[in-house]
């Protein structure tokens, strides 16, 4: 990759499975750091399960059997010795539909800083805060931080669930189609948010939305059926990407 | 990128646009004087620096199309940077006319001019003026300035009619001087159609404002 971008995260050869179905077949790619990386593709090709083979998620679906790397500062996640709940403490996590815990606004931070070992309440209640004026959630919360998350409109329950991933100080942040339930506005409020994290975060975004990764990302891969088609600069991706496939399905010529 | 980062992006490139049209400005001028001057100097200084001007333009436009690319525009948006494009590409044309002038002094091959200049100069100052005034119209988005300063290619064209003429009676008294004088014809050519660009990059901004494409002015020649 270009000189003066540091990676964060190398997929080498990467191959996931489920059963006898596999699922990714030899993904190679290195995301850069702070920067936002998109993943883009047809649905069921397989953007939900690279996403999730990150932060290991995929642990949890029986007979999945992965093959190659994912090293992330240097170390393979997938060794024997990795502490998950430490790399998913790391890698966090905001998903498709907001899923806030039934719980007040200030509890949804809050707990994940409680499991974490943090206990005194003034370091909780500092870190809710920043959390959320880093989400734009500050102003619009401050004076009902006790009441349910569920009152949030979809949006803002979107950005808490970022704010409750951020909270526990992250360094990459994986978003599998964090705006796919959202109307316009909270879209480009959320897109904006994005833009903002990276100035501290490396971002990994996975979206059927490719006018989305176009808008806000700086990398971008282009899976289909489980192979990696074409990664690269997202401008150079959009205006002339080097693979037929990929030219076909972002300007909606497919099949 | 998200919309305050291409609201960024858009002022950049309307900053990009108005340093290339000081370029422009400075080529014409340069050109010009080189010829009134015979400076063969400066005439070939104004003919390599035209690349620097192509260069702008590439620049320029390979920033448009990645914003069409990925942000897809709409609205006063895609407006703008519809008429970001269409205003540097007449750009880099005019300073082909200017590079055209600064050519003429080459041709003269150390002839001397057939008459000193006056009206040529005058021309030059009166398309760089409104040059200068077209960008300051697309900067304030006024397309009320914009329609006077299509209106003054008038003032050009009769401009153009007088040097013409008055070369036309230096032809026919001395035929020898034939060659250099319709030397001097094109390079008030050169400025008429510098001017008539001018024209387009207001008509331009009148569809940036107001969203209609009208032709405002239609030149004499
Ligand atoms: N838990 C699972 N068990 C078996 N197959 C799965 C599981 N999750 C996803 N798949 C299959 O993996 C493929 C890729 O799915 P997914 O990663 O969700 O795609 P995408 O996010 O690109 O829409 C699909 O064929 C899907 O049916
Ligand atoms: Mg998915």
């Amino acid at each position: 990759m270009n000189t003066g971008i540091t990676d964060k995260i190398f997929i080498k050869e990467f191959c996931l499975s489920y059963g006898e179905k596999q699922i990714l077949e030899s993904i190679s790619i290195n995301i850069p750091q702070t920067m936002i990386t998109a993943i883009i593709g047809p649905s069921g090709c397989g953007k939900s399960s690279l996403l999730r083979c990150m932060n290991r998620l995929n642990d949890l679906v029986p007979k999945a059997k992965v093959e190659g790397q994912i090293l992330f500062n240097g170390k393979n996640i997938y060794a024997p010795d990795v502490d998950v709940v430490e790399l998913r403490r790391k890698i966090g996590m905001v998903f498709q539909k907001p899923n806030p815990f039934p719980k007040t606004i200030y509890d949804n931070i809050a707990y994940g800083l409680r499991i974490n070992g943090i206990k005194e309440k003034k370091r909780i209640s500092e870190i809710v805060e920043v959390s959320l004026k880093d989400c734009g959630l500050w102003n619009e919360t401050k004076d009902r931080l006790h009441t349910s998350a569920f009152e949030l409109s979809g949006g803002q329950q979107q950005r808490l669930c970022i704010a409750r991933a951020l909270a526990v100080t992250p360094d990459i942040i994986l978003m599998d189609e964090p705006c796919s339930a959202l109307d316009p506005a909270s879209t480009f409020k959320v897109e904006e948010l994005m833009v903002k994290l990276k100035e501290k975060y490396t971002v990994i975004i996975v979206t059927h939305n490719m006018q989305q990764a176009a808008r806000v990302s700086d990398y971008t891969g282009f899976l289909y059926m489980g192979k990696l088609v074409e990664f690269g600069n997202t401008d150079i991706i959009f205006t002339r990407p080097r693979e037929k496939l990929t030219e076909n399905y972002i300007s909606g010529h497919f099949g | 990128m998200a919309r305050e980062a291409f609201r960024e992006n858009m002022k950049t490139l309307e900053q990009d646009l108005i340093s290339a049209g000081d370029m422009v400005c400075k080529a014409i001028n340069r050109s010009v004087t080189a010829l009134q001057e015979s400076d063969v100097e400066g005439a070939k200084k104004t003919i390599a620096d035209d690349q620097l001007i192509n260069k702008k333009r590439w620049n320029i436009e390979e920033k448009c199309i990645r914003l069409f690319a990925t942000q897809q525009p709409v609205a006063t948006d895609l407006r703008e940077l519809i008429t970001v494009l269409n205003i540097i590409t007449d750009l880099e044309r005019m300073g082909d006319h200017a590079e055209g002038i600064a050519k003429i002094v080459l041709m003269h091959e150390g002839q001397p001019l057939v008459k000193p200049l006056i009206n040529i100069p005058n021309m030059a100052e009166k398309a760089i003026d409104m040059l200068k005034r077209s960008l300051e119209a697309f900067v304030k988005r006024d397309d009320k300035m914009a329609r006077v300063i299509c209106n003054e290619d008038d003032e050009v064209d009769l401009i153009y009619e007088k040097i013409y003429r008055s070369l036309l009676s230096i032809m026919i008294a001395d035929p020898k001087t034939i060659t250099r004088a319709t030397y001097l014809i094109w390079a008030a050519h050169n400025l008429e159609r510098i001017a008539d660009r001018v024209t387009n990059i207001c008509e331009r901004i009148v569809y940036l404002v107001t969203g209609k494409m009208e032709e405002i002015n239609v030149s004499n020649y």
